[in-house]
């Protein structure tokens, strides 16, 4: 084996389903260090599905390799079985067995010695909020609780990396909380984690890394904060000034322009945004600059000193989700 | 988090496939009554009506029952071996998914398949044995099977099953779940009126037509060597039937053809 190999490598993975004349997957390139939770965004038809079914030797590459802790994908599918987990989006629980039988036959099939699942089924039903429901049936879990014993059953085997599709989507916000603690404390444990979703917050909040991906390809891939740069100007503070006199627009201007890190100030239409008691000499400016929060303080100052009065004053900063409609646009799909 | 794991590929197939095999049964075995009632209450019928109340009004003749018997065993077995991994797999291929745990498991693809045939082929033989018992007690006087070919009829037992659940595995992995209706009335039912099950096969010969259209039909060919190890001499000739090779032959290329295609059917439902 080669020295600490990523937990997951790909490497210009294409995919042509038979009777396409497109790539569903078009050249996919990145790489997961163990420990990472890393993040797999895109519109619906993105690929994603089809990436991660490649990696969990449900799809075979039309050309291009894929490789879980150092083993090729398609060429040792049992080590790479042992070495995942998959939480789909819909629950395929075994519904003929009991909710622990679900989980002790699952490390049955992957040879988890008999004593030692049983005490993993415990344990694992505990730590999941479902260890007095043990004896159930699943037909009488609620989704939240489905989605629990999925995670609990992909840790019956110990595996090295984890995939999660859409893990908290239709959940209550309780289950999300939940389960998001859940995720982060397992990654604390060592656990390597690939996450799809939809949810930008959810995303943002897990994910170390994010790779969004559209079109068979993968637009950009970095840390959250990072993605949000990428919006042009998308850091700025937006301030709400009375000006001292109604001439004085060009003199608070100027101020404003003279801070150090500002680079580029726009007056934004009054008209646009009029608020009906409002006095005409009300003006709000967009402050853009590399470190937006870092002006508050100095720009507040010039004001004053211009002897304008600060109104109303906020940090804007772009959400995830304005980087993803950035990247991949607004039309349906 | 990463214990100490087994490395031989071999054995983490082989406990794979044993430990989805201890799964189904212990299934099963949950559900053993309505397992036996499903497999027994069309042949019980069978025989209650064709050998018991037909001759007793004179339609039929007394010794049907010795021709019957055997048909019904093979249907009986062929119908609960498919019903033992058709539905299932149409259904799961389709929208349940739950066999997706399975096919996660550290095993090849083909193996999972393997093992519900396996499973299937077990629920055949059992349903075929049970009905022995059954009979006896339906028939009472009427029953009658010959013992001395004891071995011939293990053999039957487990070749009518193994052709039964190759079947149903390529009916499962062909069949969407929106033709489940079609299937059972498309399929099934000629599998089920041209196999030879109510009537000899030698007996057709005046019918060559249809007696060339049973030949299709591997049903035809288990009921057939089933009638070669039960049917007891009658004033001292044996009961004509189809040639045991042909029988072998026709069962043994039965799941050559069932197990290749289904093989390949199954990968392809489940790998893209």
């Amino acid at each position: 084996m080669p020295n600490d190999p990523a937990a997951i490598e790909v490497r210009d993975l294409v995919k042509r389903y038979a009777k396409s004349n497109v790539n569903a997957v078009d050249g996919v390139t990145f790489s997961v260090r163990p420990g990472e939770i890393f993040g797999l965004l895109g519109p619906n038809g993105a690929g994603k599905t089809t990436t991660i079914g490649v990696l969990i030797t449900s799809v075979l590459p039309t050309s291009g390799s894929a490789a879980i802790m150092g083993l090729d994908v398609a060429a040792d599918p049992i080590g790479i079985k042992q070495r995942i987990a998959v939480v789909p989006q819909q629950s395929n629980l075994d519904r003929s067995l009991r909710v622990r039988e679900i989980l002790t036959f699952h490390a049955a099939y992957h040879g988890v010695p008999h004593r030692e699942r049983e005490r993993r089924a415990d344990a694992l039903l505990d730590e999941l909020g479902l260890g007095e429901r043990k004896n159930d049936r699943v037909a009488r879990y609620s989704g939240g609780m489905s989605q629990r014993l999925m995670i609990a059953r992909a840790l019956m085997h110990a595996p090295d990396v984890l995939f999660l599709d859409e893990p908290t989507n239709n959940l209550d916000p309780q289950s999300r909380l939940f389960l998001w603690d859940r995720i982060r404390a397992l990654n604390a444990q060592g656990l390597t984690i690939l996450l799809t979703t939809h949810d930008m917050s959810e995303a943002d909040q897990l994910c170390g890394r994010i790779a969004v991906m559209d079109k068979g390809r993968i637009l950009v891939n970095d840390t959250s904060a990072e993605l949000k740069k990428l919006i042009p100007g998308g850091n700025s503070v937006e301030l709400r000034v009375s000006l001292p006199a109604p001439d004085a627009g060009a003199q608070v201007l100027a101020a404003l322009r003279a801070l150090a890190g500002v680079t580029k100030v726009d007056e934004l239409d009054a008209g646009a945004q009029p608020a009906p008691d409002e006095e005409m000499d009300v003006v709000t400016y967009r402050l853009y600059a590399e470190k937006a929060p870092a002006l508050v303080g100095p720009a507040t100052q010039a004001l004053l000193l211009a002897g304008a009065q600060v109104r109303d004053l906020h940090v804007k900063q772009p959400s995830l989700e304005d980087v993803f409609i950035y990247l991949t646009g607004r039309h349906l799909r | 988090m990463t214990p100490a794991r087994h490395t031989n590929r071999l054995w983490l197939a082989a406990n794979a496939f044993g430990a989805t095999l201890r799964r189904d049964l212990a299934v099963t075995r949950r559900e053993l009554p309505q397992f036996l009632v499903q497999a027994l209450i069309q042949p019980m019928f069978f025989l209650l009506i064709f050998c018991k109340i037909l001759p007793s009004i004179g339609l039929a003749s007394g010794n049907f029952a010795a021709l019957l018997l055997p048909g019904i065993v093979g249907l009986t077995e062929l119908m609960a071996a498919i019903q033992g991994i058709t539905l299932p797999l149409v259904l799961d291929l389709g929208f349940a998914r739950e066999i997706d745990d399975r096919l996660l498991a550290p095993m090849p693809v083909w193996l999972v398949a393997a093992e519900k045939v396996l499973f299937a082929a077990l629920r055949g033989m059992v349903a075929g044995a049970v009905i022995f018992p059954a009979a006896w007690w339906v028939l009472g006087s009427r029953y009658a099977v010959r013992g001395d070919r004891i071995g011939v009829l293990i053999c039957m037992i487990v070749l009518a099953a193994f052709a039964g659940s190759g079947i149903g595995l390529v009916i499962g992995t062909v069949v969407k779940p929106e033709q489940i209706s079609l299937m059972f009335s498309v399929i099934l039912t000629p599998l089920l009126f041209t196999g030879c099950t109510y009537y000899p096969w030698s007996a057709l010969r005046t019918i060559r037509w249809f007696q060339v259209i049973t030949l299709f039909n591997p049903l035809t060919y288990a009921a057939e060597g089933l009638r070669y190890a039960m049917v007891p001499e009658m004033h001292g000739h044996a009961m004509p039937t189809l040639p045991m090779p042909w029988v072998l032959a026709a069962l043994a290329a039965t799941m050559a053809l069932c197990f290749g295609f289904g093989a390949r059917t199954f990968r392809s439902r489940v790998v893209s």
